[in-house]
């Protein structure tokens, strides 16, 4: 096996040694007829052609999202990576580091961290970042109990415009704890309704901009709001590249601003591994989950970066902790701060213009077809549509011509009541020709 | 010999300030189209109007920022990586190839099934794998690292209770107290309250100890195996079996399940729900602190409760579960499907290796670690040292802090001699702990150098050379870092007016 240097001679070399007749001496605690005599029922080891080719053929099964005219968002975007990215994560002494627990021999791990925090809480217009979480939506899971741990309230409500799936998240580990999720019908814009669901018992308003629908909210009257009714205003959001064109959260005084960071650096994967982005106003710094880096001293009076504030953590704390969060999205959050390094301010503000100029192309060349809606007017790269048909037919028939147009929000919200609303994003990787050949497919499917 | 240089340089490593210091907003790696700007713009007058000040650099300058940070740091491509309990294993390349491919890294979580049918059927397959080589019957494969896996576990638990009725009744949770600090925070996660079994002196957890908390108000049990001392539970088919009886359910932590794998089935053991680090077991790589990936699998009791999303299959047809409504599925961990990057590695891994390489693994894993422990017991007080041990050596500070030397100072003698230490600290249980996991992937010579490298410095020890010990590290890229001050004076972020108010200061 390649993988495995020992050769039998060193096996019974060391069984000598060690003074075990055979390595089944070594297991003799395990309970009787529990030690496996045969081989689990899997096939046999294979070589790396055989694997690969295997590999392949199941990853040639798939369309991948290059191959067809792509204009899927809804909390993952598809953004161009540099090359130089893939290449640098790659190198083993990031790529097979472990956490950085030696400081003295783990400086570039966590030099970019500290980085990563700077660029992080710059972008959002925050005070505090932490390392990274998972993704996205388990951020803002994070975020709401962090917020009810802050306000000491058990009430949380969130936006209809927040990403359904980040509902969900947050209520499956909030109800765990005894809180109550409060999630307002989806709507394209609800900012009347967040504030009028604002009381004395709720702990924070989520609110997510730009929104699942696309809508790009003022949060000044949320932010009054809430602060007026003591609770926090968290802001979440699916596509960070949007705040090289628009204010973030922390612009409007949020308390915390979190939310999903893949569109900087990372690949679509499917679905995962991405990186959560996650800041706070210093004053909650203690109640942050999540681990983070600070600078220091060495001996010798040089500067250095340590993994810090560990008395929150669960290795620490255990069951007083502020999370039982155990890692960050390390190689994902690396991913991050390099193409954030290469985009640069100058970048940045051009790719976000690029992806703003390409919505809009959109948005027209969609509005154009007959019985086509477009229903978001406030807008960063993604809209939502009403159609005259149930929208997952659209979506599925347009598939079936090469066109991937989005989602409907009947499959990310059964319950919405928004059967004929589709989601569609558009970014600098769609070319001219992309768009009309999505108004033109949409057309006649229409037809 | 100090010798300072003018550059910062030290031979080869680089001194590298940071971005903030050197890049500028105005610089840039990446040539984008001129946007035209103005005419369609539907930004409702909420543009950015904050300040942007991001610095950027082009990409040969980005080239040499990374890969002079890259050389300042430890890896396991660099030499052993005896971290007990985090299985720094070598990570092969096959796998980052196959993660990469455009029919996978290219994929959009919520593209029309049609489109993704290798998606699914991969899922399915590592599935099948991980169910066989457990002996489990279902697993949940979005949780997005242990800890997430735990609380998956956990989470299951509680809907299961709660299906029973019992969920208000039942809620502690008996956690050993050498378990990982995980464990307690993940059962409080889930609205548990931890009750905590003592350790006792053989590093294991005891079946009277369980019996004796039992109740018609436990949900279950947090177990670690092989423990966190190193140790197979030899109580735990009985321990499994008790919590069984007493109505509650056996949640087992698989963070070492390195040492078994292959060669014992948790299924066997009465387990019901357990993750399985893929960054450990399985080799994808831990990148300096994720991402990981914890699958959970569960048992029959425990399988209708599994979160959403999940494949359901209609025969040989796979299609997606995306809502709960209508199941008894306890909800949602994650947005997506959760770390498909991580399950084409993972499944590359376990094809490679196979049913025979998978338990050679087991078995290597475990050989190498008992050598060590054969090898260095004379030297070092290996506080449960007269049993095997599993895939993890377990040595505490008792023969060298008389002597005035801790764990945290042979620590940092290791760096010096360019090694990675192990361990510090963990588990608590033992006073001074030094945890080494080899892994299999380590040749017999590499084990035999580290181990005479051990021996080495318990002679300095015996010799009286404290000092030694507490300027180390000499010869790592720095000097001993300050962790107090780092803690009492948190700076976590570049700040601009703070660099300058520390600029004019100087000048």
């Amino acid at each position: 096996m390649r993988y495995l240097p020992l050769t039998d001679a060193d096996r019974q070399q060391m069984l000598s040694v060690i003074g075990a007749k055979s390595i089944d001496e070594l297991f003799v605690d395990v309970p009787e007829g529990a030690l496996l005599k045969e081989l689990v029922d899997l096939p046999r080891a294979q070589g790396e052609i055989e694997v690969h080719r295997h590999m392949q053929r199941l990853a040639e099964k798939n369309t991948p999202a290059g191959r067809t005219a792509f204009f899927l968002g809804a909390g993952a975007y598809r953004h161009h990576v540099p090359a130089s990215v893939d290449h640098l994560i790659q190198r083993s002494e990031f790529l097979t580091a472990y956490t950085p627990y030696q400081p003295e021999i783990a400086q570039g791990t966590l030099q970019a961290l500290y980085e990563f925090q700077s660029q992080v809480a710059t972008l959002l217009d925050m005070e505090v970042s932490n390392a990274s979480m998972y993704d996205g939506s388990t951020a803002c899971a994070e975020a709401a109990m962090m917020a009810a741990r802050v306000t000491k309230r058990k009430k949380i409500v969130f936006s209809g415009g927040v990403h359904p799936h980040y509902i969900e998240t947050a209520r499956t580990a909030c109800e765990a704890l005894g809180l109550e999720i409060v999630a307002l019908p989806a709507a394209i814009d609800d900012e009347a309704a967040v504030t009028g669901k604002l009381g004395a018992d709720v702990g924070a308003v989520i609110v997510q901009s730009p929104n699942v629908f696309g809508t790009i909210t003022d949060l000044t009257k949320i932010r009054e709001a809430a602060h007026d009714a003591g609770a926090l205003m968290v802001t979440t959001f699916t596509e960070c590249t949007a705040f090289g064109l628009i204010e973030p959260g922390g612009s409007y005084g949020a308390d915390i601003v979190c939310g999903e960071g893949q569109s900087i650096g990372n690949a679509l994967n499917f679905g995962g591994p991405y990186v959560g982005l996650f800041t706070v106003k210093e004053k909650y710094l203690r109640q942050m989950p999540g681990r983070v880096a600070g600078e220091t001293l060495d001996a010798d009076g040089k500067r250095g970066f340590v993994l810090t504030l560990s008395t929150r953590e669960q290795h620490i704390r255990r069951e007083k902790a502020t999370s039982n969060i155990c890692t960050n999205s390390g190689l994902c959050q690396l991913a991050w701060t390099i193409h954030m390094t290469l985009l640069g301010e100058k970048g940045l503000r051009q790719l976000a213009a690029l992806n703003h100029e390409k919505a809009t192309q959109l948005a027209y060349a969609l509005g154009a077809v007959p019985g086509v809606e477009v229903l978001t007017t406030r807008f960063y790269n993604e809209i939502a549509v009403r159609l005259p048909k149930p929208a997952q037919g659209v979506v599925d028939a347009l598939a079936t011509k090469g066109v991937i147009a989005g989602v409907a929000m009947s499959r990310l919200d059964p319950k919405a009541g928004m059967d004929d609303v589709m989601i569609t994003c558009a970014t600098e990787m769609n070319t001219h020709d992309d768009i009309a050949t999505y108004a033109d497919a949409l057309k006649k499917v229409l037809a | 010999m100090t010798y300072e240089t003018t550059s910062g340089n030290k031979g080869l490593q680089q001194a590298e300030s940071l971005i903030f210091e050197s890049g500028h907003a105005t610089s840039t790696g990446v040539d984008l189209p001129e946007p035209k700007g103005g005419k369609y713009e539907k930004l409702g007058g909420l543009g950015r109007k904050a300040a942007l000040e991001l610095p950027g650099f082009s990409e040969p300058e980005t080239m040499r920022h990374f890969v002079r940070l890259s050389q300042k740091n430890y890896a396991i491509d660099l030499g052993l990586f005896p971290l007990g309990s985090c299985t720094m294993k070598h990570n092969p390349r096959l796998n980052e190839r196959a993660a990469r491919f455009e029919g996978f890294a290219d994929l959009h979580p919520l593209q029309p099934t049609s489109t993704i049918p290798g998606a699914l059927e991969l899922m399915d397959e590592l599935a099948h794998w991980l169910m066989e080589l457990t002996g489990m019957p279902a697993v949940a494969l979005s949780p997005k690292a242990g800890a997430h896996g735990e609380f998956c576990g956990m989470l299951a638990i509680r809907a299961a209770l709660e299906a029973r009725g019992e969920a208000e009744t039942r809620k502690r949770v008996l956690v050993p107290e050498s378990a990982h600090g995980t464990n307690p925070a993940t059962a409080v996660a889930a609205g548990f309250i931890v009750d905590e079994i003592p350790a006792r002196d053989d590093g294991r957890v005891h079946l009277d100890d369980v019996v004796a908390k039992l109740g018609p108000d436990v949900a279950g049990i947090m177990m670690t195996n092989p423990n966190t001392c190193g140790l197979f539970e030899p109580e735990i088919k009985r321990i499994a079996d008790a919590i069984h009886e007493a109505g509650g359910y056996f949640y087992c932590d698989g963070a070492n399940y390195n040492a078994i794998v292959g060669k014992v089935r948790p299924g066997d053991l009465g387990v019901d729900a357990m993750h399985i680090n893929l960054h450990k077991t399985f080799s994808t790589p831990h990148g300096g602190g994720g991402p990981g990936a914890g699958p959970t699998v569960l048992s029959a009791a425990l399988a209708p409760f599994a979160p959403v999303p999940h494949i359901v299959k209609r025969g040989e047809v796979r299609e997606l579960r995306e809502h709960s409504d209508g199941t008894q599925a306890f909800g949602r961990m994650c947005a997506f499907h959760g770390q498909m990057g991580m399950f084409t590695r993972a499944l590359t891994y376990m094809m490679s290796h196979g049913s025979d390489g998978l338990r050679q693994v087991a078995e290597d894993a475990v050989l190498n670690a008992n050598y060590l422990l054969a090898r260095l017991k004379p030297h070092f007080n290996a506080p449960f040292g007269e049993r095997p041990c599993m895939h993890e050596v377990l040595l505490d500070d008792s023969s060298i802090k008389p002597k005035g030397v801790e764990t945290i100072d042979m620590a940092k003698a290791l760096l010096d001699e360019g090694y990675h230490p192990f361990t510090t600290y963990f588990p608590l249980v033992v006073h001074g702990a030094m945890l080494i996991e080899p892994t299999e992937t380590e040749p017999k010579r590499e084990l035999d150098r580290f181990a005479d490298v051990m021996i080495a410095l318990a002679e300095r020890v015996n010799a009286g050379e404290v000092e030694f010990f507490k300027q180390a590290p000499k010869l790592a890229p720095m000097r001993r870092l300050d962790d107090t001050r780092a803690a009492r004076q948190p700076k976590l972020r570049w700040k601009p007016e703070a660099n300058s108010a520390a600029k004019q200061a100087a000048e």
